[in-house]
């Protein structure tokens, strides 16, 4: 699960973790009060859930409250495009509202689990404030790594190992040691998936902030952080992701036009696989999971055709514990009650396939069916442009 | 022969009194496997299904010689059950549970690494040996006992896969699901080298999906070590960047873990790599009629 950059600080400095003086605002006079205590000059900044914001506007620096009042007129409610939101960008509905900080030197600090040492790892760099994808693809000496043992934890020596590849002295290089450790323990204690900040701010002063934050958690671990788990902005979501959600389907929109329904997460992505080598493209990724019930097929078929770029659908489903009968209950009371008004061809194998079969051809319903995934794909693709 | 598990697996269930737990016990015990103890911490002493259930593992080890244990248990208990299982003696620990946290999962592996016990999954479909053993929530029935070995991170993909060998004409020595999490016990690696030393075993098919970076390690062991055909299918050649494919293994991270660079790794290695996963069964047989 992602949160949004003030939700990210709040946690932090719960850990200490310094960051700059900060107010959340929805309104352009709750900016302006804002900066009227924290300014005169303030920082605005639009809170979505996409990187690169300060390229799309989403970022500006105001000279005092009447300016930020101003600015936040125009910020609030503009369509914000940045390299990661895609075209058609993100409506701002909340702004930040920051101290503005004299910048002496902007760094890199970023905690991720690594899978193939299977223990966390605090990556830090001098490079901070620009992408670090980049940074990583041309210059990977830059960046320097800590594993962590979880059972003993993140080490003072290891901070301190990092904060002296950074360059910090004297009391910065304290204040750095600090933050690392603090920020690990946020990482730890809420079971974060990545804490990024980017940048770690050094101050004229010589002063450390976390000066942007960025946290993402794991989605398996949100029932013991009831606190975070609060923090979702459906805002942020797509509206059928979130409601395929409600039913425990796992339901991730794509660019293309063929609906899939398929049982099993590989298979899932193996059946978009098939359908793109076919020629088509997948419209979205829908694993109904083991768990199936005529119900849950329902839900999943009706949030399937609510997508209006779908023009076909391909069910593909290899029953083990999952009876196709049930599938084919699922799909005849969807159809029926939904009305599916777009070809659908259905591939069922598995336990009770014959009786799924059945159950379709007695439902007077036109499907089509096939037999293996590759005359699935080979059906549904040519659907497409009926 | 097969990998892991045979006729002499005496297994033991965690978490059988539940509904997932007694749901497949029944399963398994109908395909045969040796179901000899189930535990319920708690409900030590009672019978369920018509077998012994113990408090702890260590007792259903020592009372009923169970060498394998299954877990069904819900996510947030699973890390312990796990941990209780490899400290009890047992050689094989199979977690079906989804959704464990992953730092759970660090600290499982971090108290597991010098025990003497292979651990698959979690949120794994299990391992089979067709005809012999079966733990796990995979059909019986679509398998047959033969010569392919089959490792996935998938469920139903395996099942898939499974299909078409059967149709080539050929069975399977032993079918593994190593589970889709970020984190989970024995890889591809350690498994092709189980299969390497198994005699029935004739060839691997080996399915991976985007994330992470096992695949590529496999296909340079692959590249020194592994001496039979390999077959592979990578499953996520359309998945956009940064998104959870159902799988919170399946993640592209910063354009790493791409099905893609998987595809090529595994093809200079010399695996034969199915493009299409209608394709798999096919494959098999030409690897095999090329050696």
């Amino acid at each position: 699960m992602k949160i949004h950059e003030y939700q990210a600080k709040q946690i932090l400095s719960r850990f200490g973790v310094k960051i700059p003086a900060g107010v959340y605002a929805e309104t352009p006079a709750q900016v302006r009060s804002a900066a009227e205590k924290i300014g005169p000059r303030v920082i605005l900044k639009a809170q979505i859930h996409a990187g690169g914001r300060g390229k799309g506007g989403g970022i500006k620096l105001a000279q005092n409250p009447n300016d930020a009042e101003k600015l936040a007129g125009k910020m609030i409610g503009m369509k914000l495009i940045t390299p990661q939101t895609g075209k058609e960008g993100k409506r701002v509905k909340k702004l930040y509202v920051e101290e503005a900080l004299d910048i002496d030197r902007e760094l890199y600090i970023g905690i991720v689990i690594d899978r193939a040492t299977e223990s966390p790892v605090v990556m830090a760099s001098s490079e901070g404030g620009v992408e670090i994808e980049k940074v990583a693809a041309e210059t990977p000496e830059l960046i320097f790594k800590e594993y962590i043992n979880t059972a003993a934890g993140f080490q003072a020596f290891q901070a301190r190992k990092l904060a002296f590849k950074l360059g910090l002295k004297g009391d910065t290089f304290k204040l750095g040691v600090k933050f690392l450790m603090a920020l690990y323990k946020a990482f730890e204690a809420s079971d974060a998936s990545l804490a990024e900040i980017n940048p770690m701010l050094i101050t004229k002063q010589g002063d450390v902030l976390a000066l942007d934050a960025k946290m993402n958690f794991d989605d398996n671990a949100l029932k013991r952080h009831p606190d975070i788990a609060e923090m979702r902005d459906l805002d942020e979501e797509d509206s059928l992701e979130v409601e395929a959600g409600k039913f425990d389907l796992n339901y991730i929109k794509l660019d293309g036009n063929v609906g899939c329904m398929v049982n099993g997460a590989g298979l899932a992505m193996a059946t978009m696989d098939i359908i793109m080598l076919k020629g088509g493209m997948p419209a979205n990724f829908l694993d109904v999971g083991g768990g199936v019930s005529e119900e849950s097929v329902k839900n999943a078929f009706r949030i399937l055709v609510s997508d209006p770029d779908v023009k076909a659908a391909l069910v593909n489903i290899f029953g083990g514990i999952v009876r196709c009968d049930l599938v084919a209950k699922g799909i005849v009371k969807a159809a029926k009650e939904i009305g599916i008004n777009i070809p659908v061809v259905i591939r069922l194998e598995g336990t009770n396939v014959e009786l799924g079969k059945q159950i379709l051809q007695d439902s007077g319903l036109e499907f089509y069916p096939a037999s293996g995934m590759a005359e699935a794909a080979e059906k549904v693709v040519p659907l497409t442009k009926l | 022969m097969s990998i892991l598990i045979d006729e002499k697996t005496h297994v033991v269930i965690q978490g059988i009194t539940g509904g997932e737990g007694t749901f497949h016990t029944e399963k398994m015990i109908e395909y045969g496997t040796k179901v000899v103890a189930g535990v319920t911490p708690g409900k030590g002493g009672q019978r369920h299904l018509n077998i012994p259930v113990f408090n702890t593992v260590a007792d259903a080890v020592e009372n009923e010689g169970a060498n394998a244990a299954a877990i069904f248990v819900p996510p947030y208990f699973a890390a312990d059950a796990i941990m209780e299982a490899a400290d009890s003696g047992v050689r094989l620990v199979v977690c079906i549970t989804e959704g464990i946290p992953t730092f759970d999962m660090i600290k499982v592996k971090q108290f597991i690494k010098d025990k003497d016990v292979d651990l698959i999954g979690p949120n794994t479909p299990g391992i089979i040996s067709p005809g012999k053993c079966k733990i796990g929530i995979m059909p019986g029935h679509i398998h047959t006992q033969g010569s392919i070995g089959i490792i996935s991170r998938s469920g139903t993909l395996t099942y898939e896969a499974v299909q078409q060998v059967s149709q080539q004409g050929y069975g399977q020595s032993t079918a593994i699901g190593i589970g889709g999490d970020p984190i989970v016990g024995l890889k591809y690696i350690e498994l092709l080298k189980y299969f390497n030393a198994d005699s029935e075993t004739e060839a691997v098919i080996l399915i991976g999906e985007i994330g992470g970076s096992a695949e590529e390690e496999a296909a340079a062991y692959i590249k020194a070590e592994f001496d039979k055909p390999v077959v592979g299918f990578i499953a996520g050649q359309t998945a956009p960047p940064g998104r959870r494919m159902g799988h919170a293994g399946a993640i592209i991270a910063g354009g790493k873990g791409t099905a893609k660079e998987k595809m090529e790794a595994l093809a200079a290695a010399g695996v034969f790599v199915a493009k299409s996963p209608a394709e798999i069964g096919a494959k098999v047989k030409e690897a095999l009629s090329r050696r």
